[in-house]
């Protein structure tokens, strides 16, 4: 399947010399949920600006839809809603102009249905004769989404949704999305939280100092990456690391009562049986035993960490 | 053309203009009417007659241009600045809409707000002097190129300006020394020779005398040269316009 975002050799430096993308390479696909991680000032907000016609490119080129975002812009931003990071809202409208002037603006006629129906699916009718100051925190960010979707886009950006929120907010964000997933629209969010990523995306693109490092499903990527941990509580504590343990890669825990053994991948994992043979041939008996998967966090920090 | 996105920001800029009327519509009025019974009945009954008209006729067209000309750079530069102010502008560039359809939105309503506002005052002067006008089409003309040319300019302001001071500069302390010394309320004839010559400089002499010549037939300028500079000065903006739009200049980075 073609995908629907094309990102080629995607270059970007500021007028000040900053150089916030050195060439970027990325395909989005029809449907899924992209989730680009990376701290800040990594190129997140750039790369979605460039896409979504915010910010000029330097060089590469972006096609949305088979359409190049610069050339065709009438063509991919049509078929594109963003969500901002900023609460970035007219004080002084209220919920139902403004979300009826984000449509008009994409030049569909007026559908009074089809507002109505985004603004129930995102709790909002009740608040359409609100003005925007009115609101809570959370309600502006249902807005702007709100706006973003009013002429029904079929990708959705969102630069971090989540930031700055409270948890149940961030629960009811991640309920958002995964509706317009069911709807077919393309989501793709950036963020700083790992747990957010790792919550609602098919796919992650670790992004750090303007260079995606990786994008990848995101099962697979923990399976790939994710090291697993194996922590056996010992019946007695130890004084030294038993012999013929060394071939794996085993430790004592500091107080000798647990040896904890690392292991990464179904290569290793199938070593865990020969290791539990050994111990029992060697006469160590333990009282439990608990395994533990690195996260995306772990993950990214040591993706990271490896190229700072 | 998305003339749907035209509309939406047209009608989006008017209904501002509907919220705020008495800021918008009324205080020009009361300003304008204090001009008439300041100028036009008090010191103007002591003043003699300006080429065959009446003193408070012969600045109801330089008064009428006063009001255009703030009223459109204000309104121009604050339809623009206020979405750059908030960061609603986001909204506004990734739209499919071309940088001359925002223009035609913004400056469109901009100069409509300005054309009533000047019709609203002609009405009111109607109350306190008499008028007259010989030239109606052309009066129509010279009121329309006025307030699209400065709405014009009030959008460039409006990109330019990084805060409100910088906003408030032209309208606040270039305009009105412009449009005073432009002949609003004297006939430049009346200066000692070297300030005629001076006045020559000041763009606002050709839209006052213009317009008052399609209301009375006197003029400081030939009208045709009147048109003319209005011509240039819209030329002028348009040019800045459209390099703005070339470079992303404070819009687009």
């Amino acid at each position: 399947m073609t995908p629907i975002v094309s990102i080629r050799n995607l270059t970007k430096t500021y007028g000040n010399g900053f150089q916030a993308l050195k060439g970027v390479d990325l395909e989005i696909k029809r449907g899924e949920i992209l989730a680009l991680l990376g701290p800040n000032g990594a190129g997140k907000t750039t790369l979605i600006s460039i896409v979504c016609g915010l910010v000029n490119p330097s060089g590469g080129q972006v096609l949305v839809g088979g359409h190049d975002v610069v050339r065709e812009f009438r063509k991919t931003r049509a078929l594109i809603g963003l969500v901002p990071q900023e609460l970035t809202t007219d004080q002084f409208e209220t919920v139902w102009n403004t979300v009826t002037f984000s449509r008009g603006l994409h030049g569909k006629p007026a559908n009074p249905a089809r507002i109505e129906s985004i603004l129930k699916d995102l709790s909002l009718l009740d608040k359409r004769d609100s003005m925007l100051r009115e609101l809570s925190g959370g309600m502006k960010r249902r807005v702007l989404i709100a706006k973003a979707l009013a002429h029904e886009p079929e990708i959705l950006f969102l630069d971090e949704p989540t930031a700055g929120v409270d948890v149940t907010l961030r629960r009811d964000m991640w309920q958002v999305v995964e509706r317009l997933r069911k709807t077919g629209v393309t989501v793709i969010l950036t963020t700083h939280y790992i747990e957010e990523a790792e919550e609602i995306a098919d796919r992650v693109g670790v992004i750090n100092g303007g260079e995606l490092l990786l994008v990848e499903n995101k099962a697979a990527l923990m399976k790939k990456l994710g090291r697993k941990e194996l922590r056996l509580e010992l019946a007695e504590p130890l004084g030294a690391l038993p012999s013929g343990l060394d071939s794996y890669h085993v430790t004592l825990a500091e107080d000798g009562g647990a040896l904890i053994y690392e292991y990464q991948g179904e290569a290793e994992q199938g070593r865990i049986a020969t290791l539990l043979g050994s111990l029992a041939a060697q006469g160590i008996e333990f009282r439990d035993l608990s395994t533990r998967q690195s996260s995306l966090e772990d993950i990214f920090v040591e993706l990271v960490g490896q190229r700072s | 053309m998305n003339f749907e996105a035209i509309k939406s920001i047209y009608l989006f800029e008017m209904a501002r203009m509907r919220r705020t009327l008495l800021q918008s519509v009324v205080s020009p009025v009361i300003t304008t009417s204090l001009y008439f019974i300041v100028f036009g009945t008090a010191i103007g009954s002591r003043i003699q007659e300006v080429d065959g008209v009446s003193y408070g006729s012969f600045i109801t067209p330089g008064l009428i241009m006063l009001t255009l000309l703030t009223q459109c750079i204000s309104n121009g530069s604050i339809g623009i600045y206020f979405p750059k102010f908030t960061g609603t502008i986001y909204e506004i560039l990734s739209a499919p809409i071309a940088m001359t359809e925002i223009l035609i939105g913004y400056v469109g309503a901009a100069a409509s707000k300005g054309l009533i506002i000047g019709l609203i005052i002609l009405a009111t002067a109607s109350f306190f002097v008499d008028i007259s006008i010989a030239h109606p089409f052309m009066m129509v003309v010279f009121l329309v190129l006025t307030a699209i040319t400065f709405s014009l300019a009030g959008f460039i302001i409006g990109i330019w300006a990084k805060n409100f001071e910088q906003l408030n500069i032209v309208p606040m302390l270039v305009v009105p020394p412009l449009t005073f010394l432009g002949g609003s309320f004297y006939s430049i004839d009346m200066l000692p020779p070297f300030w005629q010559a001076v006045s020559h400089f000041n763009p606002v002499l050709y839209l006052v005398s213009g317009f008052r010549w399609s209301f009375y037939e006197i003029a400081d300028v030939n009208p045709l040269i009147s048109l003319a500079m209005i011509g240039l000065f819209l030329a002028l903006c348009l040019s800045l316009v459209a390099w703005i739009f070339r470079t992303g200049y404070r819009l687009r980075s």
